[in-house]
């Protein structure tokens, strides 16, 4: 648990200096998103006058059911203390509930940024929700289980192979992660221009430590997307439980790699590519959903493909 | 005393107050009388259910009074099924009841309200009783009508007439085909006993018809598109603690009709009727929830999301079928379940968050939450509950709503194993639908809780909101603590279902108690698994210790400041989003589709200081294809039959004469 709160940060840091030196400016150091946040921890909360208690209490809400779902999802090593506890479907409810939370905070001050992040972020979720519940379904039938851990050691057994499904529901994966992530296309985690801000102007209203619980939670977020997507795709190198400390030691070498890697495809795609507006994103995400459901029909009508 | 009799003297007892309601209507402690007695019926008739529920009683308790058919007497029967249901209605009952205690007070017109009440309960309980067609229906027909006295009760405001006037005519068809059901079940023998019926094999295309006929009849009570358009109009125009009833118990009673004709009284099923269960189901949960978007008015939001709920539990029912016809009969275990499962919890939540809503009415005299605003200010402990109503309706953990829906995806997630292809490429789209509502509903109570409660007051009505009395307060925070003990501890709730399932599909879910931490396992571990408590204590512990860790090592202070708002913040409260804006990206995503929704900006030219006004049009598409058409017949008819009014009575009697030779002429040919 505390592994993906330390590493979160960091992965930011991370694609924020691969963005900048592609686009041929030096960058802040990748140590620099630790520092923001302890700068905010520091600083004091400026609150609206007409916030209430559930303003003040939706950071802590947020980052606590991310946290949890980031920690259920396998990271080095298969076979976590609690996988049992809540399979991927709960994962994606906890993400639901954290999101749920966010909207509300959004609305909170009634201010009309706020409202314009909650109601767009509702309208991507809408969308992006039933699309990730589909990629889990294609996951589930193949691999036999919702179960993280099981699927991840079924993804490293030798019986899974290359399947259309799987494709299709990676790039149905990819696009989800990028619209729940406030990337591009869907929206610019850099911006503060109001036409196209989501999520920070959900966000706009807090200062000082509970801006800085919210940015953790969105940095675990991203996490868990990377390791979401590196332990279904791609599970090599993940120890087994009851390996030895070698086998420990190996599968963190190899899970820094992947999201070194996660981080610089994704830095790679969002220099490449322009934001969208906002009404073309349910296209997108149709798009993602469709392609999840049609992953699922496929398992539905024959298990080989 | 057997618990059939005990239950009966509880109807008995509420029929009874409703009359010594009309009795003492005068005298001002009629109120507290009538809803206190109320709530001791119900809450013994609960204990009763719910001890011959989990005592797992091994014979149903049955009881023949000498009232009805003269050769069939009244029937009535307690056995697992009704047991379940009848937990369901009297909690739901006796919830209400405490509500009345407080939010009567505000009656304008107790008179009609007070009598009605308890014979609505009577009603409802003796549905779940009834063990024949004619004491089934008659009971059915006397819950339509004293929910429909109960939806006139504000007979002068405005659109309620209307309201009651459709709730009538849509009760009174789904009776008609209930009554045809009956006949076509009962055809060989004549017996009407449900007993004899069971006994029965009827021919294959009978119990096809029968099927349409139940989904007519148990549909339109239950809500399913396209039979819900009486719904959202009656529900909300009765009182709050009514129109929790109504949605959170009396949809219920409906799918109780439907459960024990179709899985208990009907014989093996087909394979195809769940085909017809499970894409109306899906249609319902989808076009319910999307509905529900578009509205501004609270109590009437809330019943569009009954229709959502009800298609959530005919896909579970439908995929149970569909399960049992195949001859997996865990599977169907598990999906009955999620249904049964779904069913309480809905009962739950629907009723806390109608309370919620009433609560808000008192205070403020406003449904329309354009009106409302920042009541979280006002009315902390009212929004705490609604908040947790609104968590749990949108099916996220740590809360009940997730257990049921999560129990409907893991039997949705068995279902290739099904031979037909038909049903392999329905029940993907169907899970999908699901997805797509539950998401949907979360956005619709962002929506609902953060226009209403949160933000700056958009009337004055909502400055002056007082927070309510402490029964209503006292039975919300019951429900709330219900729902976050049937999300935590699910695994009891599921095996106390055991037995009903056992009765209908012939198995069982594994027991749960003995799964260690409580977990859930719908079949195995390494399947699938979800820990609710674990859930609920990791989110407690980490935003506790983030709380703790940062306002001790970090900083704890506070400053109050106007709202930043990127520099541009505008002390009108009209500046807020709206709940119309708020829906506004939603429904331009599906609204084209769905309600041929327009939106037209009107612009005053520059130099003109009118306002410019943005006018958004959506059609009910149901309301114009189905219901329109039928009204313009109607009408039609009418005006061509009126000529019969005005003819000589040497006409009259000659129509009268021709009438009888072609009767007798039709039984002469059919004998």
């Amino acid at each position: 648990m505390l592994l993906v709160l330390m590493l979160a940060p960091l992965l930011t840091g991370f694609i924020r200096k691969v963005k900048a030196r592609m686009l041929r400016r030096r960058g802040a150091p990748v140590t620099q998103p630790y520092r923001d946040l302890l700068r905010l921890l520091r600083k004091e909360v400026v609150l609206a006058e007409n916030a209430s208690w559930l303003f003040r209490a939706a950071p802590y809400l947020i980052f606590a059911a991310t946290w949890v779902a980031a920690a259920l999802v396998p990271t080095f090593a298969t076979g976590l203390l609690f996988s049992w506890s809540a399979d991927l479907i709960a994962i994606v409810a906890l993400l639901g509930s954290a999101r749920f939370f966010l909207a509300l905070a959004g609305l909170d001050v009634g201010t009309s940024f706020g409202g314009i992040g909650s109601s767009r972020e509702v309208m991507i979720a809408s969308l992006a929700e039933p699309a990730m519940i589909m990629v889990v379904f294609t996951i589930a039938l193949i691999a036999g289980s919702t179960q993280l851990s099981s699927v991840a050691s079924f993804m490293m057994s030798s019986e899974v192979g290359l399947r259309v499904s799987l494709g299709l529901a990676l790039i149905a994966l990819v696009m989800v992660a990028l619209a729940e992530n406030a990337r591009i296309p869907v929206d610019n985690p850099a911006t503060h221009l109001e036409l196209t801000m989501v999520h920070e102007a959900m966000v706009l209203e807090y200062s000082g430590r509970h801006l800085a619980v919210i940015e953790a939670a969105s940095s675990l977020k991203l996490l868990l997307y990377i390791s979401l997507i590196a332990s279904v795709f791609a599970p090599w190198g993940l120890a087994q439980a009851g390996q030895g400390p070698a086998a420990y030691a190996f599968g963190i070498a190899i899970y820094a790699g992947k999201l070194a890697a996660g981080g610089f495809l994704l830095a790679l795609f969002e220099t490449a590519i322009a934001k969208m507006r906002v009404f073309r994103v349910p296209e997108f995400l149709g798009a993602a959903l469709m392609l999840a459901l049609l992953a699922t029909l496929l398992m539905f009508v024959t298990r080989s493909l | 005393m057997s618990a059939a009799l005990v239950l009966l003297w509880c109807v008995a007892a509420l029929l009874a107050i409703g009359f010594l309601a009309i009795a003492l209507i005068r005298l001002s402690a009629t109120t507290r009388v009538v809803y206190m007695a109320s709530f001791v019926v119900c809450a013994t008739a609960f204990t009763v259910a719910l001890t011959h529920l989990i005592g797992k009683a091994t014979s149903a308790s049955t009881l023949v009074l000498p009232l009805g058919l003269p050769w069939l007497g009244a029937n009535f029967r307690l056995d697992m099924l009704s047991a379940l249901f009848l937990v369901v209605v009297n909690l739901g009952g006796a919830a209400a009841s405490l509500y009345g205690l407080g939010y009567g007070r505000h009656e304008t017109a107790p008179a009609r309200v007070l009598p009605f009440f308890p014979a609505f309960l009577a009603a409802m309980n003796l549905v779940v009783l009834a063990d024949d067609a004619y004491t089934f229906l008659l009971s059915w027909e006397f819950m339509s009508l004293s929910s429909w006295a109960l939806v006139m009760s504000h007979h002068r405001e405005q659109d309620n007439t209307r309201a009651g006037y459709i709730y009538l005519v849509m009760a009174s068809f789904g009776t008609l085909a209930l009554l045809l059901a009956f006949g076509l079940l009962a055809s060989p023998s004549g017996d009407y006993g449900f007993a004899m019926i069971r006994a029965g094999t009827p021919a294959p295309w009978i119990s096809g018809l029968v099927l349409g006929l139940i989904l007519l009849g148990a549909g339109s009570k239950a809500g399913l598109v396209p039979l819900h358009v009486w719904l959202p109009l009656a529900h909300p125009a009765a009182p709050s603690h009514v129109s929790a009833l109504m949605s959170g118990v009396m949809t219920k009673v409906a799918v109780y009709g439907f459960i024990r004709i179709v899985f208990d009284l009907l014989g093996p099923p087909a394979w195809w009727w769940s085909t017809v269960v499970l894409t109306l189901g899906g249609a319902t949960a989808v076009l319910g929830v999307l509905y529900a978007l578009m509205q501004h008015d609270l109590k009437r939001l809330l019943a569009y999301h009954t229709v959502e709920n009800i298609g959530i539990i005919f896909i579970g029912l439908g995929l149970a079928l569909a399960f049992e016809a195949n001859g997996l009969a865990a599977a169907a275990a598990l999906a009955l379940t999620a249904a049964l499962f779904h069913v309480f919890n809905h009962a739950l939540f629907k009723s806390l968050l109608f309370f919620g809503a009433g609560a808000v009415l008192t205070a403020t005299g406003e449904r329309d939450m354009e009106r409302l605003g920042g009541l979280i200010h006002r009315m902390p402990l009212t929004a705490f509950a609604f908040l947790a109503g609104s968590v749990a309706i949108s099916a996220l953990p740590p809360l009940n709503g997730f257990v049921s829906e999560w129990l409907t995806f893991q039997a949705i997630l068995i279902s290739p194993e099904l031979p037909q292809w038909g049903l392999r490429l329905l029940v993907p789209a169907v899970g999908a639908m699901l997805a797509l509502s539950a998401a949907l509903a979360a956005a619709c109570f962002v929506k609902a809780f953060g226009i209403t409660f949160l933000g700056r007051c958009r009337s004055p009505a909502a400055e002056r909101a007082q927070e309510v009395d402490r029964f209503s307060l006292a039975t919300m925070f019951a429900f709330v603590a219900l729902c976050l003990l049937a999300g935590i501890f699910p695994g009891f709730i599921i095996d106390a279902m055991a037995p009903v399932t056992q009765a209908l599909v012939g198995a069982r879910m594994p027991a749960q108690a003995a799964v260690p931490w409580l977990s859930i396992v719908p079949i195995a571990e390494a399947r699938s698994s979800y820990n609710g408590l674990l859930v609920f204590l990791f989110i407690v512990s980490s935003a506790t210790f983030a709380a703790v860790a940062i306002h001790r090592l970090a900083s704890r202070k506070v400053r109050r400041a106007p709202a930043w708002d990127c520099g541009f913040p505008d002390p009108n409260p009209a500046t807020q989003y709206t709940a119309g804006s708020f829906a506004q990206p939603i429904r331009r995503v599906f609204g084209p589709q769905v309600f041929l929704a327009r939106e037209q900006v009107s612009m005053p030219p520059p130099g003109d200081t009118r306002p410019a006004r943005l006018r958004v049009q959506l059609r009910d598409l149901v309301w114009d294809t189905l219901y329109a058409p039928i009204e313009g017949f109607i009408g039609l008819a009418a005006d061509w039959l009126n000529v019969l009014q005005f003819l000589t009575i040497r006409r009259y009697l000659t129509l009268v004469f021709v009438a009888l030779v072609a009767l007798l002429l039709v039984l002469a040919l059919w004998r």
